[in-house]
């Protein structure tokens, strides 16, 4: 039996109120908000942090293969999971894979995924979806696209949906694209892409399925499937299908408050559907782009199991307005801003950071066996591995610590006006970890007024540094969402 | 301790440039003019000098940028870094090298060119993997304020106004030397009402950048008779280097700089003073920021821990109070070139012990200490150096 063992989400805390973009811009406003990838944020860390939700409670070391898929890979040139299987404490004898440049790259390795456990390869696979897709400011794309990224985990028992069948399609259509030199989404006329694209190929794709597997739409509590921009042609479809609206999974209430999170669309819209399914349903899940993946899952007791997951529920509710349109156009660096009067950072030095990914990109810390103390040191000007324990003196004589999935209280802050960053004031903090351990970290994720001594935050896997084409990424806190 | 320098190294000659934004002056300008001053104080030329140590952190290369500027002929130089205490370090290196019987007459001097980096604040400091957290050296410092004011209940007005008053008493006395880079007198509210740099920490419990550079003329103590001045004799130089695990383990407080306790213990056991608050005539502190001179008062053990604010608003550390603190003005008001600052330091008391402080002269100064601190609070070097007559 192969299916879905867990799931888990991840949504940016800021979402930014359509209007403002017209306000901007002039011209029409989509009702609702948008979720907006902060300055530190990126596909690769959105899929880092909805695996560490998919993965709570679950031994990470059992997973034997991480499929990244996203739109927006930060490399051309350069694998994104072999990174992320470091934050995730991955085993290093897994298969990884980046799958990219179509919307529906998700389903497709949710589909590669299950190929692979079913032909034995493997037991467990974790799928990672996560998109920041960009329209062109002043469009209506910037407007409905939004940030997010989904978790699924998928493997052969404890199943909390069995995958019974899968179908795929493969469709040439040019409907929406960006090539190597273009920062933005592009897209034909929507009328064609919509009669000719969408609305043919996702009915062909589930009937296929549907009379593949002898199964009809009265045979399923819930149908998911992702919607294009113009969401009415959503419905149609469900429609022409043969389901009735109770059975439909609505776009509405992600495209409201995310907005249109690219090949993690209908990944997330599946993991909003498990939150609400019981034991028994029946869900008819599709997504496209150049062609369409379809699958039908079947629901297990175990879906009640609880979870120590955030999930998307979790992560909607987590929010922080921002407070004008100029801060996305700043994260984004979609318009040249002034430089602050500070040194320029020094270029990156991939070989420190080749020889410390498992402090920096784990967060791995040590325990000294002597004395007992957890130690955690950032990568500063002298350190690196501890190899010396600063309390006791023992050297070498420690056991590996992870400090990423540990909570932390605020020792000490500063919000510093003079730090070179994208969002001023700098929020430092001193943290003390529950069961031991100090480290200063960035926060992010922070209303600055509200930072104070003893305030509970958590690590969370950001971006900190971009030189000459290279992503850094390292562990900042942030306020527990 | 195996060894001590007390009275056995003594400064017969000091310089020390106009401290500022000395856009008309480069290293080499900074070197030559607080040598020549020294010199020409100690009556002595350059071919007297037999070995130089210099202190830089910045803007020099090895031995050669002194030997370059001051066309040294052929003499050993050395370049010593040790952050925020490298000039103290060029002096300790001079002292030792004469205390060991190699020399008889070395030159000691430290200078910085902040204002060629072309930022406002500190130029970029070595971070192999940029995974260290996005704070200025006045957050790093600022962090130790928002602790000190959780730990001892103060509120943020009432832990502010501290520092504050700590800067206006720094300006009060740097307004009346010639060679500081700022000489105006400030108010509590202008400290209070100045922008926040990193809270809780404002424009003026920040010192300056600025350029500078200052020299001292070190000799064998049974030599100075030979020499025109009267002599300032080293009693106590010793440094703490941290094992920088303030940011490791949770047992570190944040309140307090455990290398200055220490460096100030070992310090005053080199110089046989056992009451530092009675012994001590004057001080020059590292005062990098306004928190830093506070904690630092009671890490030397002038106030009781906890209780600097009592001092502060007794006003103790003033020029007129029984322990003046920063009689020249402090780097709150000289700025930081970092390789200069510690010598300059010792440049006051210079002047002090020979009645020649003009407007901030003090009545028989008997012993002087100067602290200089690299680095972080919580990983820092620190050095202490206490001269007397």
């Amino acid at each position: 039996m192969v299916g879905i063992m867990s799931y888990g989400a991840y949504v940016p805390w800021h979402r930014l109120n359509r209007g403002d973009c017209a306000k901007a811009w002039g011209g029409f406003a989509i009702p609702g908000e948008r979720a907006v990838a902060y300055y530190d944020e990126d596909s690769v860390t959105m899929a880092v942090e909805a695996g560490m939700d998919c993965l709570a409670g679950w031994d990470p070391r059992s997973v034997d293969g991480l499929f990244f898929a996203t739109t927006t890979s930060p490399y051309k040139e350069k694998q994104c999971s072999a990174t992320m299987a470091i934050p995730l404490d991955l085993r290093r004898d897994i298969r990884t894979a980046d799958i990219n440049t179509s919307l529906r790259a998700g389903t497709t390795a949710l589909a590669l995924a299950l190929d692979t456990i079913k032909a034995g390869s493997a037991n467990c696979m974790l799928v990672l979806v996560a998109d920041e897709r960009q329209g062109a400011p002043a469009g209506m794309l910037e407007q409905q696209i939004g940030d997010g990224a989904a978790a699924i985990l998928l493997g052969n028992k404890n199943v909390i949906a069995e995958i019974l069948g899968s179908y795929s399609m493969s469709d040439e259509l040019a409907g929406t694209w960006r090539s190597d030199v273009d920062a933005f989404v592009r897209a034909w006329e929507d009328r064609m892409v919509l009669d000719e694209g969408y609305s043919k190929l996702l009915p062909e794709v589930m009937s296929g399925l549907m009379k593949k597997s002898g199964l009809s739409p009265k045979d399923f509590s819930k149908v998911v499937f992702d919607p294009p921009g113009d969401p009415r042609r959503h419905a149609r479809v469900a429609a022409e299908l043969g389901f009735q609206p109770g059975q439909v999974q609505d776009p509405y209430a992600l495209f409201m408050n995310i907005g249109l999170t690219g090949c993690a669309m209908a990944p997330m819209m599946l993991v909003a559907a498990l939150e609400e399914a019981k034991p028994g349903d029946k869900i008819l899940f599709a997504g496209s782009g150049n062609g369409a993946d379809a699958f039908v899952l079947q629901v297990t007791d175990a879906i009640q199991k609880p979870s120590e997951r955030r999930g998307l529920k979790g992560h909607l509710e987590s929010k922080m307005a921002m407070s004008n349109y100029n801060d996305y156009l700043r994260w984004r660096n979609l318009v040249p801003q002034e430089a602050a009067s500070r040194p320029d950072k020094q270029h990156i030095r991939l070989s420190a950071l080749w020889r410390e990914r498992k402090q920096l990109l784990g967060l791995w810390g040590v325990k000294c066996r002597r004395c007992g103390t957890p130690q955690y040191d950032n990568g500063a000007a002298t350190t690196g591995p501890i190899r010396v324990c600063g309390v006791c003196l023992a050297q070498g004589d420690f056991d590996d610590y992870n400090f990423a999935r540990k909570k932390a209280t605020v020792f000490s802050f500063t919000q510093d006006n003079l730090a070179a960053v994208v969002d001023p004031p700098a929020s430092v903090v001193l943290v003390e970890f529950e069961g031991g351990g100090r480290a200063f970290f960035d926060l992010t994720d922070r209303d600055p007024a509200k930072v104070e001594i003893g305030m509970p935050v958590e690590m969370t896997f950001r971006k900190v540094h971009f030189d000459r084409g290279i992503s850094n990424y390292f562990w900042k806190a942030r306020p527990v969402r | 301790m195996p060894g001590s320098i007390k009275d056995r190294v003594a400064i017969v000659g000091m310089g020390c440039t106009q401290f500022g934004e000395l856009w008309g002056k480069g290293p080499n300008d900074l070197i030559l003019d607080a040598v020549n001053e020294a010199l020409a104080d100690a009556g002595i030329e350059i071919k007297d000098v037999q070995a130089v140590w210099s202190g830089t952190l910045f803007s020099g290369s090895g031995g050669r940028t002194v030997s370059e500027a001051l066309r040294l002929q052929y003499v050993p130089v050395s370049r010593l870094e040790n952050a925020c205490a490298s000039g103290h370090e060029a002096v300790r290196g001079a002292a030792y090298a004469i205390a060991a019987g190699i020399y008889d007459i070395c030159l000691a001097v430290g200078y910085e060119k902040l204002k060629d980096e072309g930022a406002s604040g500190l130029p970029g400091m070595e971070n192999r993997t940029n995974t260290h957290y996005q704070s200025s050296m006045p957050g790093v410092f600022a962090m130790m304020a928002t602790r000190y004011f959780n730990r001892y209940g103060l509120s943020p007005e009432e832990g502010k106004a501290m520092l504050a008053k700590i800067s206006v008493k720094s300006h009060h006395n740097g307004a009346m030397n010639p060679k500081a880079h700022l000489r105006r007198e400030i108010t509590l509210e202008q400290v209070l009402n100045a922008p926040i740099i990193a809270w809780p920490l404002g424009l003026f419990d920040c010192c300056g950048v600025s350029d500078g550079g200052a020299a001292a003329i070190l000799v064998r103590a049974d030599m100075v008779k030979s020499f025109p001045n009267t002599p300032m004799y080293i009693k106590a130089l010793q440094i703490c280097a941290s094992p920088t695990t303030g940011r490791l383990v949770t047992t570190y407080d944040y309140t307090h700089v455990e290398e200055a306790y220490r460096a100030g213990i070992a310090a005053y056991k080199e110089a046989s003073i056992t009451n530092p608050r009675k012994e001590i005539s004057m001080a020059e502190v590292h005062d990098c920021f306004s928190i830093t001179e506070a904690v630092t008062m009671e890490d030397l053990q002038f106030s009781p821990r906890g209780g600097v604010k009592e001092d502060v608003n007794a006003g103790t550390f003033e020029l007129t109070g029984p322990l003046p603190v920063q009689p020249d003005g402090g780097l709150k008001c000289f700025g930081h070139p970092i390789g200069a600052s510690g010598i300059r330091m010792l440049y006051e008391p210079y002047l002090q012990f020979r009645g020649k402080a003009g407007k901030r002269q003090m009545k028989n100064p008997k012993l002087a200490l100067a602290h200089n601190m690299g680095n972080e609070p919580y990983a820092p070097v620190v050095s202490v150096c206490i001269v007397g007559l």
